[in-house]
């Protein structure tokens, strides 16, 4: 995610449309790496729709809305698990919860005069890797350099999930077994470096690896689904009141 | 009683949607109680975490082989490797892992 911040960066507020038109170009060309990782790791995610008995349609049709790998997958889980539309809700609100905590920061990171159109676009692809570069960019953020780097990576996340569900049973098993994993390499790449550099966030990690693989062994009854839901919120929250963060931790990226 | 896959999907989006946008319509200044910051920045790691194991070893033929992806993603997602890397690696070693482990 190396960032060429240019002097046009510094337009902001009423931008004319040529700085505009230059953002939105920035935007898209540092898309580009963004979705053709969100083409990979979409089309095992799609491997997983389609498992829980979803249509290439379906599947592309919740990419589209979401824009969420942890997010559609465990929701992926609860559709082929029957659970309530309630549990559902639930569990959206649990597996999303820090992209509430990017939203926040990103709030801070806009000009207090963006429009409320351009504050709801940019805020329906809060993911990992656009806010990673939006929060990267120099001042304040212009909107629409998020909403070009957003023009491409949508597309590839869908596309990639439509594949998924479309040509992932033409693969050999031994294929799908291999890509099955890409989606867990992606949340590793997520968790691992902030361990590195966060004692507290490595405990955390691990006990929740061990308190996961406990309740599965001694709870079997329990859906996967709840699991995630209560072990996050538990694990969370007894770690927020014992380790409650510093001011700048909170809102580093 | 089986519920329509759009109601699923729907639910989906509008929980996931309003989740990112509202903050970021409404929120202007910073949020101040210290817990609550705190559950939201330990949230992101405790649910993958929680989801990713043991549900790798699930996912392929061989658990062992999911085993060891996760052992090597961990590894190459400590020396700083990309999302994307990560990810392939994983792949790659369950690939490799199976075609001993699985006839």
């Amino acid at each position: 995610m190396e960032q060429t911040p240019t002097r046009e960066s510094e337009t902001l507020g009423r931008s004319p449309a040529s700085a505009r038109r230059i953002q939105f170009r920035e935007g898209i060309r540092d898309g580009i790496p963004i979705a053709l990782g969100y083409l990979a790791v979409s089309f095992t995610l799609g491997i997983a729709a389609r498992n829980a008995g979803l249509t290439a349609f379906q599947a592309m049709l919740a990419s589209l809305l979401n824009n969420a790998s942890a997010g559609e997958y465990a929701g992926f889980t609860l559709i082929a698990a029957r659970a309530s539309l309630l549990e559902m809700a639930v569990m959206m609100l649990v597996v999303n919860a820090r992209y509430l905590l990017m939203s926040c920061a990103l709030s801070q990171h806009l000009s207090p005069d963006t429009p409320l159109w351009q504050r709801l676009v940019i805020g329906y692809d809060v993911t990992d890797e656009i806010f990673g570069i939006s929060i990267a960019r120099p001042g304040y953020l212009d909107p629409f350099y998020t909403m070009g780097a957003m023009t491409v990576a949508i597309p590839g996340w869908s596309l990639g999930t439509f594949l998924g569900v479309a040509v992932g049973n033409v693969l050999p098993l031994r294929a799908v077994s291999a890509l099955s994993v890409a989606l867990y390499g992606m949340f590793l790449a997520v968790i691992i470096p902030p361990a590195r550099k966060n004692r507290v966030v490595a405990a955390l990690v691990a006990a929740s690896f061990a308190a996961s693989y406990a309740a599965g062994k001694l709870l079997p009854g329990v859906s996967s689904g709840m699991r995630t839901i209560f072990l996050t919120v538990g694990i969370s929250l007894a770690a927020a009141l014992l380790f409650p963060v510093k001011e700048e931790t909170a809102d580093a990226d | 009683m089986q519920t329509n896959v759009y109601l699923y999907i729907a639910v989906m989006a509008a929980v996931t949607i309003a989740v990112r946008v509202l903050p970021l319509t409404l929120i202007r200044g910073q949020i101040r109680n210290r817990i609550l910051r705190s559950f939201l920045y330990y949230v992101p790691y405790v649910t993958l975490a929680v989801m990713t194991f043991p549900a790798i070893m699930e996912a392929t033929q061989a658990p062992l082989a999911g085993l060891l992806a996760l052992a090597a993603g961990v590894l190459l997602a400590w020396f700083g490797a990309s999302l994307f890397q990560v990810s392939v690696l994983c792949c790659v070693v369950v690939f490799a892992a199976e075609l001993i482990l699985v006839h």
